[in-house]
């Protein structure tokens, strides 16, 4: 069921990730995983709950160290042992928990770690940026020096986005970036993720909206109990996915499917 | 205060459902909206400042003559000192216990080194510093290391260094210092020239104007919003004319003491690293959301070791001022209640105990309060164990404050 695709559009492959595993204690988060994101090209990671998706995000994004596997970065094997070294190196991430500072105000969440002019930080080329950023995802945020804590949750889903696009990454990890937000600011998140592919950048997308993964995706790489489960284009049938999601063709899903089916069979 | 006119809408403005507070009004309805829904800030202290003065006053009258305002002022520069270095390890939600005894091996280390040993002063001082640093780097090892506990860590410092101070004092446990040194006179007698006193205190407001207008004219210039300059003035006037009316009242005394001028000099630098430097942003986002913090690229772990070394190193100054203050190093100094004082005069000015709130400028207006009561008990004549009690509960209040406050912004959505 796996159909590697390599299309002649595909540009420079940009992360290599070859036999990561990550162990917390006796758990074994991930095992074994090989994942190739390549410049221009958007990857979506799905998989159940606990698959292991957020971890290994975390792992790129220099949050969790892997506890076996190489990196490989623009062609060169990578430690990445802080998140600062791997936002240094053009890996940004919007975490699902978001990790904002909830006494700061937008601004400052926004510039976090790279104020401009460090010693006599300039607020108000700050927020000029800040509303650039914020504008470029549609944002509904009243003000932008009121603290976190007062705002909703996908207006900080939007900040999280928005400042990952800060330093102009080569690479964007979006762990469920949709996930508290309403229709039309999804569309714009997904609109935002085709212009970075479309400026030449990878993004890797984490989402349980199938819909929106065959929106945008390339490619579909399914994890499953922490190993990859196969790897598919956007064409891949629902129940295919589903079916490597969930590791069986019989499933909850499938099963729920044929008994939505059958009160219209016995009527007939 | 004319965006309507405007046909672009400013960048910020863009947003119909935001009341936009202009002009002075709107900056007052501001500020009550923040501290009803418990953005308290400084409001606390100035009350309490305020009722300390009514009821010490009555009951004693001498409380308000400027001589003894100016002795105040002198007896709250070395706590003050101390204090800044609290606020800094509070806003990163850490505690530094061992802050009196700091400032005790500091008092020590002088006596011993300048008196003892002959060596000169500027040197003596060098040393001090460099050993509080050192505490402070001991203290952030321990907390980055181990993951030990701030709490526990200076506990064990606090009995740690006042072991130390005893044996570096030896079997006779005080040291005196000449009255006619530059220390002791800086720590007793010297007094700022009045011309000085004045022209330190209308600055700010000076400061406050020439920043405002840059501001503004930035501002406008990237096309955002502007407040007005009505509410700058009104702010700077009334805060110099406070001040004026302050050195004018301290001037019928002796005078603003060159002491407290040097921590004023040290609170507003400490405000400007705070407010305005990565640094300081840094300090209040670990406070805030270590792990956040983490994930933006911040070194947290640096952070952390400099605020417990910029903690140590200001409550060795503190000592040293103390020990100028009290012309002797002893055996007693940094014990008693100068721990508690400190603390409580952070938290009294508004840097909250559970991290990532607060402000340079809370270890000058809580130190003052502090200072005010125990000031105050001392002229009715109460001993130190109920002078003790009183401030224990005075920090309680001001605990329970910190408390409600932090409950009631959960509410608000203020964090
Ligand atoms: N910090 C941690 N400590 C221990 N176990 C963890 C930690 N983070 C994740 N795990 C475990 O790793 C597995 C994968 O979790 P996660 O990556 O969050 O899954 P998801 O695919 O839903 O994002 C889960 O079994 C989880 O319990
Ligand atoms: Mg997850």
């Amino acid at each position: 069921m796996t159909q590697q695709q390599t299309g002649p559009d595909r540009g420079e492959p940009i992360l290599r990730l070859r036999g990561i595993g990550k162990q917390f204690g006796a758990v074994t988060a991930l095992e074994d995983i090989e994942l190739d994101v390549h410049s221009g090209e958007v990857v979506a990671l799905v998989g159940d709950n606990g698959a292991g998706k957020s971890t290994l995000v975390k792992v790129l994004a220099g949050v969790h160290q892997p506890t076996s596997g190489t990196i490989e970065y623009l062609g060169k094997p990578v430690t990445l042992d802080t998140p600062g070294k791997a936002l240094e190196m053009g890996i940004a991430t919007v975490f699902q928990d978001l990790a904002l500072c909830e006494n700061l105000d937008v601004v400052a969440n926004l510039f976090l770690g790279h104020e401009i002019s460090p010693w006599r930080m300039d607020e108000v080329q700050m927020e000029v940026r800040a509303w650039t950023l914020l504008k470029e995802l549609a944002a509904r945020i009243p003000s932008v020096r009121e603290p976190i804590a007062s705002l909703s949750g996908g207006q900080r889903q939007t900040v999280a986005i928005a400042r990952s696009l800060l330093l102009d990454p080569k690479i964007i990890m979006l762990d469920e970036p949709t996930a508290a937000l309403g229709v039309a600011q999804t569309a714009e998140v997904l609109n935002l993720i085709e212009r970075v592919r479309d400026r030449g950048h990878g993004v890797i997308l984490i989402s349980h909206n199938m819909e929106d993964v065959r929106a945008v995706a390339d490619r579909v790489v399914v994890l499953r109990l922490g190993k990859n489960n196969g790897v598919f284009t956007a064409e891949t049938s629902h129940q295919d996915l589903v079916a490597a999601i969930t590791g069986a063709s019989e499933n909850s899903v499938s099963r729920r499917a044929a008994r939505q089916l059958e009160p219209v069979s016995e009527n007939q | 205060m004319t965006q309507e006119t405007q046909s672009t809408p400013q960048l910020d403005r863009a947003d119909t459902r935001l009341r936009h507070d202009a002009g002075l009004s709107g900056a007052l309805r501001g500020f009550t909206d923040r501290v009803r829904s418990g953005d308290l800030g400084m409001l606390p202290v100035v009350v309490g400042l305020l009722l300390i003065s009514v009821v010490f006053s009555t009951l004693n009258p001498i409380f308000l003559a400027p001589n003894n305002l100016v002795n105040l002022l002198f007896d709250a520069a070395a706590v003050g000192f101390i204090s800044l270095g609290v606020v800094c390890v509070l806003l990163l939600g850490e505690i530094d216990l061992s802050i009196g005894s700091m400032s005790g091996l500091a008092s020590a280390i002088t006596g011993v080194l300048w008196i003892n040993m002959g060596i000169p002063l500027p040197a003596t001082i060098l040393a001090v510093l460099l050993s509080g640093a050192v505490v402070g780097l001991v203290y952030g090892f321990l907390r980055n290391r181990f993951e030990m506990p701030s709490f526990v860590a200076t506990l064990a410092g606090l009995l740690a260094l006042l072991g130390m101070q005893l044996y570096i004092l030896g079997p006779t446990g005080s040291i005196n210092m000449p009255f006619t040194s530059a220390l002791v006179r800086f720590g007793q007698i010297m007094i700022m020239p009045a011309w000085l006193s004045y022209l330190v205190a209308v600055i700010p407001g000076a400061l406050m104007v020439i920043g405002g207008i840059r501001t503004n004219q930035r501002r406008t210039a990237a096309n955002l919003s502007s407040s007005g300059m009505s509410v700058t003035v009104v702010k700077a006037a009334s805060l110099t004319a406070a001040l004026v009316l302050a050195v004018f009242y301290l001037e019928q005394g002796r005078g603003v003491p060159w002491m407290f001028g040097v921590f004023v000099l040290f609170v507003m630098m400490l405000d400007y690293a705070l407010t305005r430097t990565q640094w300081g942003r840094s300090m209040f986002a670990v406070g805030g959301n270590a792990e956040a913090a983490r994930r933006s690229g911040i070194n947290v772990q640096r952070i952390r070791l400099s605020a417990f070394v910029v903690c140590s190193t200001l409550a060795a100054l503190g000592g040293v001022f103390a020990a100028a203050r009290l012309a002797s190093a002893s055996q007693q100094a940094g014990t008693g209640d100068v721990n508690l004082n400190a603390i409580a005069a952070a938290v009294i000015g508004g840097t909250s105990l559970f991290g990532g709130r607060g402000s340079a400028w809370s270890a000058l207006l809580g130190v003052l309060v502090i200072m005010a009561i125990s000031n105050g008990l001392t002229l009715l004549n109460l001993s130190s164990s109920l002078r003790y009690m009183i401030t224990g509960a005075v920090l309680a209040i001001a605990v329970i404050v910190d408390s409600l406050a932090r409950r009631s912004r959960a509410s608000h959505g203020r964090a």
